[in-house]
C-alpha cells in the first residue's frame, strides 16, 4: 500500500461497534457513507448556536447562518472547480437535480422527434426522468451499449450520439460496474452534435477530484450523503448561461425579487431554483464534508481506494464461482464491487455476510436495465470508502468462502 | 457469533424446499397472479385452480433467494386442497407469524412446515423474501373466492 489513511477512521464512531457480535464492517458506502464527528459537530453546532432562516430577516442569527449557507455554496463551488459559487444550486440529491433539469431545462430544448441518449449502465434516476420526458415531448430514448468487459463502448456512443442528440446524460462513475466513464470526451462528442451533456456524478463526486470546467460539463448532479454529508441535501451544478434560460422547478418564497397580483419577477441563480426554505444545515454540513475531504485530500482518496481495488480485487477473482461484474483489472475498477456467487442467491449471501458482521447491499442498485442488459436478477455489492482498511477487504474475501461452504455443504444450487 | 446463527434461519426444511421446489410448474388455462419484490428484483407467478370454493391446485414459477423459494414451497403444500377462507385465514396467520406476532398454537399447527419460517421475524431484512408468494396467493385467492361467496 502507497497509502494509508487508517488515522482517519477514529472519526467515524458508528464504525466501532459489533453487529451480530462481530466488528462491523461497512461496505455500503455506494448507498451512503457514514459521517465523521467533524460533520456531525457542525450541524449540533449549527443548531446550538446560529440557527435561523437564511435570506431573511436583518438580525445576527439569520446573518450567521445566511453566511455559513453561502459560504457552503462556495465551498462546493471549489470543490469542482466551477467558476463561480452561482452555478451551485442546492437541491435534495442527485435523484432532484436531474428531475430538475429533465423537467425544466431539457424539457424546453427537447422537441418532438429529438433524441435523449443515456447509457446501459444507468441508475434509475437517470433514466425515468428521462422517460417521462420523452413521453411528453414525443422524443426518443436511446441508450448506449457497454462492451464485453462492462465499460461503455465508445464506438456505440458515437454511433448513437447524433445531429437529432439534445441530451446526453451518463453516469461518471457506475454504482454496479465500477467504470469511470470518459466524460470529457463525452462532453466533446455531445457538444460537437450540438447536445448537452449531463453527469451524474452520485458515485463520482465522493471519490476522486472533480473539475467540471476541464470535463467542461454542462450539468453535474451529486448527493451531500454519499461523501460524509447528512441526507436530504444534493447539488446541481450547471454552467452559468445555462441556468440562466433554465426555468425554475419550484415557486414561491426566496426564489422572488418581486411578487404582484398576477405576476412574479425571480432573482438571479442559483438563488431562483432554491424556493421555500432550504436544507440550511444540510447544506453548512456539506461544506464541512468538504473541508474533512479536502483535508485528506481527493487524490490521496482516490489513490488509496485504487490501493485497496488492487489488494481486493485480485483476491475476489480467486474466489471458486465468483463473477465480479465490471472491468477485471484493478487499473479499470473502483472499489464498488458487484458480484454473484455461483448457485446462491445475493439476498442469501448478504444475509450471511451480516452474520459476520459485514454489510453489503444486495438487489438491482436500482439499475433494472442494468440488470436486464447483463441477464441478471440480482447482485450482491461490496463497496469501499477511504476509511475501510484491506483487513476489512480480507474478512469479505474470507466470509465469501464460509458463505460458500455453508451452502454448498449438504445443500446445492438454489436457482 | 458469525455464520453460525445462519442455521436458524436456514434449518433443513427450508433448504430441501428451496433446492427441491414443490409445485413449481405453470398451471394452464387458469388465473395467475404475479408479483415482483422491488428490493431485489425477484418476481412471482402464482397459479391456482378452484372449484367449489376448494383449492384444487396451486403452483409457483419465478426465480428468488432460498427464502422466498422455500416459502413459495411450502405455501402451495399448506394450501393446496384448503378451502379458499380456510386459506385465506392460514395466509393471515402466517402473515402475523413472520412479523413475530404471537399466533395460536391451533394455527401454529394448521401451519406444519410454514411455521419454521416463523424465524425471518428475527432477520427482518428478510420478512418480505419470505411473504412475497404468500401475498400474491392472497390476491389471487381474492379474486378467486369473490366469485364464489
Ligand atoms: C450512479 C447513481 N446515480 C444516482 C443516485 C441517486 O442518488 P440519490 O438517491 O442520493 O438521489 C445514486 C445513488 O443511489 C447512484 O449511485
Amino acid at each position: 500500500m502507497t497509502q494509508n489513511l487508517s488515522e482517519y477512521r477514529k472519526d467515524f464512531p458508528i464504525l466501532n461497534q459489533k453487529v451480530n457480535g462481530e466488528d462491523l464492517v461497512y461496505l455500503d458506502n455506494a448507498a451512503t457513507t457514514q459521517k465523521p464527528i467533524q460533520v456531525i459537530d457542525k450541524i449540533s453546532h449549527y443548531y446550538l448556536n446560529d440557527n435561523a432562516n437564511v435570506h431573511r430577516g436583518v438580525h445576527t442569527l439569520a446573518e450567521r447562518a445566511t453566511k455559513q449557507f453561502e459560504e457552503a455554496r462556495d465551498k462546493v463551488a471549489k470543490f469542482i472547480n466551477a467558476s463561480d459559487q452561482h452555478s451551485i444550486v442546492y437541491t435534495r440529491s442527485t435523484t432532484e437535480s436531474l428531475n430538475w433539469i429533465a423537467s425544466t431545462f431539457a424539457d424546453q430544448v427537447v422537441n418532438e422527434g429529438d433524441e435523449i441518449v443515456i447509457s446501459e449502465m444507468e441508475h434509475h434516476s437517470n433514466i425515468v426522468p428521462w422517460q417521462q420526458l420523452a413521453k411528453r415531448k414525443h422524443a426518443v430514448l436511446k441508450y448506449i451499449q457497454l462492451t464485453s468487459d462492462g465499460e461503455l463502448d465508445l464506438q456505440s456512443a458515437e454511433d448513437t450520439i447524433t445531429a437529432k442528440t439534445k441530451i446526453v446524460s451518463i453516469a461518471h462513475a457506475s454504482n454496479v460496474l465500477g467504470v469511470v466513464n470518459p466524460i470529457k470526451e463525452l462532453a466533446k462528442l455531445a457538444h460537437k452534435n450540438g447536445a448537452y451533456l449531463i453527469a451524474d456524478g452520485a458515485q463520482a463526486a465522493p471519490h476522486m477530484p472533480i473539475d467540471v470546467s476541464d470535463l467542461d460539463v454542462d450539468f453535474y448532479a451529486f448527493s451531500g450523503h454519499k461523501m460524509l454529508a447528512p441526507t436530504g441535501i444534493g447539488i446541481l451544478y450547471g454552467k452559468p448561461e445555462l441556468l440562466k434560460i433554465m426555468r425554475p422547478a419550484q415557486f414561491g418564497g426566496e426564489m422572488i425579487s418581486s411578487v404582484h397580483e398576477q405576476t412574479a419577477e425571480f432573482k438571479e441563480s442559483p438563488w431562483k431554483f432554491e424556493a421555500g426554505t432550504p436544507n440550511i444545515s444540510g447544506a453548512i454540513a456539506l461544506g464541512a464534508a468538504i473541508d474533512y475531504l479536502n483535508k485528506i485530500g481527493m487524490k490521496n482518496i482516490q489513490a488509496y481506494e485504487h490501493d485497496l481495488t488492487e489488494e481486493i480485487l485480485p483476491k475476489l477473482l480467486k474466489i471458486d464461482g465468483i463473477k465480479v461484474y465490471g472491468p477485471q483489472d484493478p487499473n479499470k475498477h473502483t472499489a464498488t464491487f458487484a458480484f454473484n456467487l455461483k448457485g446462491i442467491h445475493p439476498h442469501d449471501v448478504a444475509t450471511a455476510l451480516d452474520m459476520n458482521g459485514i454489510a453489503v447491499r444486495a438487489g438491482h442498485h436500482c439499475a433494472q436495465p442494468l440488470m436486464d442488459y447483463l441477464n441478471l436478477t440480482a447482485t450482491a455489492r461490496a463497496s469501499f470508502y477511504f476509511y475501510n482498511t484491506v483487513d476489512e477487504g480480507n474478512k469479505l474475501v474470507d466470509s465469501l468462502e464460509q458463505v460458500k461452504e455453508f451452502f454448498s455443504n449438504g445443500v446445492s444450487e438454489t436457482k | 457469533m458469525g455464520l453460525a446463527k445462519l442455521n436458524e434461519l436456514y434449518k433443513a426444511v427450508i433448504l430441501d424446499n428451496a433446492n427441491y421446489p414443490q409445485n413449481k410448474r405453470e398451471i394452464e388455462n387458469v388465473p395467475k397472479f404475479h408479483m415482483d419484490n422491488p428490493t431485489c428484483g425477484d418476481s412471482i407467478d402464482v397459479f391456482s385452480k378452484v372449484s367449489d370454493g376448494v383449492i384444487d391446485d396451486i403452483a409457483f414459477t419465478g426465480s428468488g433467494c432460498t427464502i422466498s423459494q422455500a416459502s413459495a414451497s411450502i405455501m402451495t403444500t399448506v394450501i393446496k386442497g384448503k378451502k379458499i377462507k380456510k386459506a385465506r385465514q392460514l395466509i393471515s396467520d402466517f402473515s402475523q407469524l413472520i412479523q413475530g406476532k404471537k399466533i395460536s398454537d391451533k394455527a401454529m399447527d394448521e401451519l406444519g412446515d410454514a411455521a419454521v419460517i416463523g424465524v425471518v421475524a428475527e432477520f427482518p431484512a428478510r420478512i418480505k423474501c419470505a411473504a412475497l408468494a404468500w401475498h400474491a396467493a392472497d390476491e389471487l385467492l381474492n379474486k378467486e373466492g369473490g366469485k364464489d361467496d
